[in-house]
């Protein structure tokens, strides 16, 4: 892995890999997550998406990446800890597959650097068009949340979970936001979010570094630079005095349950471990009791949130196992935390994870994902560094971490039918 | 084991087959940190009648993928427990004609292959246990009853096939499970998971002798019977026009199918494949005229695709999204088919479709789960999937406006739709 600085506030990191059938390039403007501006940065990377000065509508975008033998470029916004991600990832078949033998990677540099500097404008602003339809396109993403019951409870569990912090904006922010969303201020937005943030590029495939840095270094040229904001400091969360509980109501045939666990320490690798053993893998607590042994549920899983210090946990269940499930979920958590632990358990839950280390290489996504996620929080362990940290963690340290993690809310999902 | 060589896509495939009639697929992957196996049975949720020792057996709608929970039993454990503790990644899958079970893992492969083998070729349940996982599975089912893509796929099927068993729900219902018993499942074992009936395809940076050699050491040393199959006896037309259904979602869906000519097993479905795909390309796909005017109209958004399938018996083009009017969508793609097959497709529209399509399927072969997945299609549909580029050599405009012709007709089509619930 090599890592350079293009310009002010532009990293380029490459990650040199033959082995792939195909390339990607990613480019990222990393700013801090904000209710005012989440869902304003959506709808610029969908608008930039629609037309650059060359190529102003979408079928002269597609013919150009068909020729190049169907490359994709896609809109992404993520949320990084309480940083907001968005831009574009570009995936193009290797030059070594292009049955022409073209090059391909510079072409698809220079449309990426079109599509972020050279957008098609009328009177200094984007086309009325484009700005109206992705208005209304963002607005149905933002709803559509609720089709998937499961992804709209987890995240209702964060927003209630960390209400006031920006870990609980959601990474398209909201509807009303987003419907008063005015062209000139957009157009304005536009320009400080390309100018004023950090841009973050990444490459995996087959070409050297040289050849990268001097592809973009053309690509962006036109890319105006001014004083990048310092990354936000995170805040840390606060534990309320008791646990909170919520019920939401819809047309349901499942409930869903989420509960949220804040983590007071600060040892995240043995945190990391701790949760593998709670709910990580289909090894874990959750699985082998709420599932196997009670067969309460089809999924029971727990996901720890590393840059803001919490654990949730997600599972889909009957309405009236409502209280048995809360009640095994938190007797499976005080388990690991007391240590109940069979020999095998700590020796798995570590495997599971240096696993997955050691075969994030074989995945251009979940490095470009990976090492966007670091960049985005300040750190820079490689995944070898981090496997090497989950090798070290102790039984010890993992009941110290795990002490500390409380419960703090509970949110469920359930349907309308259900009695009071 | 005998090497195969696909120069344009840079691929080797070792193929083999045991004197038991498994199927063996080794695809050397070197650089590859992680190492991948799958083992299948060509058995899915369309596989519900069947002839045993000379009886025809009707069985539960969702048993093969009941069957499939239950193989991770065994008589020491489980083996999904057994994989974890050396850090593999273990998990199945049923679907509407085979059921799959795979592993990923860095270290430990030749000892997680032989866990694998084994659990899926020795079955052990008891009333209890079996009894056991209804809970699990009827949790699954809720989960996917409320999920609105599941729903208007199913529908859809359902609406296009009026007797095949295309139409059943491949995790069956809370209603047909709760008639599975140990005995049933270990019949279906008995006729599906015999070697002869199965492939393993292991993906990585691998020594395909060792491969094969293990299998024939923990596989049993015999085949079974080739089973037949009752997949209904199903008619041209459709079995019923349009379909909807309230659900709590934030707007409208919609599919809408085509219900198109089965197409025989050998290398005429990957033709059928390749040929089905460009015609979505061409009709529908992100770089159709087609699509952008429904876009640039608000009419379909990112959402909005579609695809061609194929299944034993079956073959059906769809196409759908969120749209606030799907009938209005439904019929602009039938115009648009009408006016390609009038009117023809530009030469170089027709072109670099082609070549976009050539690059996503050569991006397909960065996955190892795609690699074995589709080399186990083309083994139980009787083709050799690598083998695109070919097919991308010798395909016509004309060959594609006559599969618009014949298949995306106003009576060959369903619409499937959901909408949202009334406050």
């Amino acid at each position: 892995m090599t890592r350079t600085q293009l310009a002010g506030g532009m990293y380029l990191t490459c990650l040199p890999a033959k082995k792939f059938k195909t390339s990607l390039l990613s480019a990222q403007f990393v700013v801090p997550l904000r209710w005012e501006t989440a869902s304003a940065n959506a709808l610029i990377s969908a608008i930039l998406r629609r037309g650059t000065v060359t190529c102003p509508d979408m079928g002269a975008l597609s013919a150009r990446l068909d020729k190049l033998y169907g490359a994709r470029i896609d809109v992404t916004v993520r949320k990084k800890g309480e940083s907001q991600c968005v831009g574009f990832v570009a995936s193009l078949i290797d030059d070594s597959f292009a049955p022409g033998g073209e090059r391909l990677l510079e072409p698809t540099a220079t449309l990426l650097g079109e599509l972020i500097c050279s957008p098609v404008t009328r009177d200094g602003l984007f086309l009325e068009d484009y700005f109206e339809n992705e208005k209304t396109n963002l607005i149905d993403a933002i709803r559509s949340i609720l089709n998937d019951k499961r992804s709209y409870a987890d995240s209702r569990l964060l927003q209630e979970m960390c209400t006031g912090e920006p870990y609980g904006i959601p990474r398209l922010g909201n509807e009303q936001i987003t419907a008063a969303l005015h062209p000139q201020l957009l157009f304005e937005g536009y320009r400080h979010l390309i100018a004023s943030s950090r841009l973050e590029i990444f490459y995996s495939g087959s070409a050297e570094h040289a050849r990268v840095e001097a592809a973009l270094r053309s690509a962006l040229a036109e890319l105006p630079r001014a004083a990048v904001e310092p990354p936000p400091e995170l805040t840390p969360h606060v534990l309320p005095e008791e646990p909170r509980f919520l019920t939401e109501r819809l047309d349901v045939s499942q409930g869903k349950l989420g509960m949220g666990f804040s983590c007071g320490s600060e040892d995240t690798a043995a945190l990391l471990v701790g949760n593998t053993l709670f709910g990580g893998s289909s090894n874990s607590k959750l699985f082998l009791n709420v599932r196997e042994k009670l067969s309460l549920c089809y999924y029971a899983s727990s996901l720890y949130h590393r840059q803001k210090g919490l654990i949730t946990v997600s599972s889909g269940i009957e309405f009236e196992h409502y209280q048995q499930a809360c009640d095994e979920i938190r007797a499976q958590l005080a388990a690991v935390q007391e240590g109940r632990l069979e020999d095998w358990e700590l020796e798995a839950a570590k495997s599971t994870l240096l696993n997955a280390y050691s075969s994030m290489g074989d995945s251009q996504g979940k490095l470009e994902n990976f090492y966007l996620g670091q960049a985005a929080t300040g750190r820079n362990e490689s995944p070898e560094e981090l496997a090497a940290q989950v090798r070290e963690v102790t039984l010890e340290r993992i009941l110290q971490a795990m002490s500390t993690v409380k419960l703090d809310t509970v949110y469920f999902l359930q349907g309308k039918e259900a009695e009071e | 084991m005998n090497p195969v060589f696909y120069e344009s896509i840079g691929e080797t495939v070792y193929c083999g087959t045991l004197p038991n009639g498994l199927e063996i697929r080794v695809v050397p992957k070197p650089g590859y940190a992680k190492k991948y196996a799958f083992f299948a049975t060509r058995y899915g949720g369309m596989d519900t009648r069947f002839q045993l020792s000379g009886q025809w057996l009707d069985t539960p709608a969702g048993i093969a993928h009941y069957l499939e929970h239950k193989m991770f039993d065994t008589k020491e454990g489980n083996a999904l427990q057994e994989l974890a503790k050396n850090g593999a990644e273990p998990n199945a899958f049923t679907s509407n004609a085979m059921t799959g079970y795979y592993f990923d893992s860095t270290d430990h492969f030749e000892e997680n292959l032989n866990i694998l083998l084994s659990f899926v070729s020795v079955p052990w349940f008891t009333e209890e246990s079996v009894a056991k996982e209804q809970g699990i599975i009827a949790q699954e089912i809720r989960m996917i009853e409320d999920n609105p893509d599941w729903q208007i796929y199913v529908r859809m099927l359902r609406a296009l096939y009026r007797d095949s068993t295309a139409r059943i729900s491949i995790a069956g219902t809370v209603e047909s499970i709760s008639h599975i018993t140990a005995d049933t499942l270990y019949d279906c074992h008995r006729a599906f998971y015999t070697p002869s009936n199965m492939i393993l395809t292991a993906v990585g940076d691998l020594d395909p002798v060792q491969v094969a050699d293990l299998a024939r050491r923990v596989l049993p040393a015999e085949g079974g019977p080739a089973i037949p199959r009752d997949y209904g006896q199903e008619p041209e037309a459709v079995a019923q026009r349009e379909t909807r259904l309230a659900m709590e979602v934030s707007s409208p869906q919609f599919l809408t199918g085509f219900k198109c000519r089965p197409v025989p097993e050998g290398e005429g479905q990957l033709r059928a494949i390749v040929l089905g795909d460009i015609a979505c390309d061409l009709l529908f796909g992100d770089s159709s005229p087609l699509y952008q005017r429904l876009y640039s109209q608000g009419l379909i958004n990112s959402s909005f695709g579609g695809e061609f399938e194929l299944m034993p018996g079956a073959a059906y083009l769809y196409a759908g999204g969120e749209s606030k009017d799907p009938k209005a969508v439904a019929a602009e793609i039938q115009k648009e088919a009408d006016r390609l097959v009038r009117e023809g497709v530009g030469e170089d529209f027709f072109q670099r479709t082609l070549r976009a399509n050539f690059g996503s399927n050569l991006r397909g072969l960065n996955s190892f789960e795609n690699i074995a997945v589709s080399l186990t299609e083309g083994y139980f549909g009787g083709y050799d999937p690598l083998r695109f580029p070919q097919i991308f050599d010798s395909l016509t405009q004309e060959d594609v406006l006559a599969f618009l012709r014949d298949n995306v007709t106003a009576e060959r089509s369903v619409l499937s739709e959901i909408v949202p619930k009334e406050a």
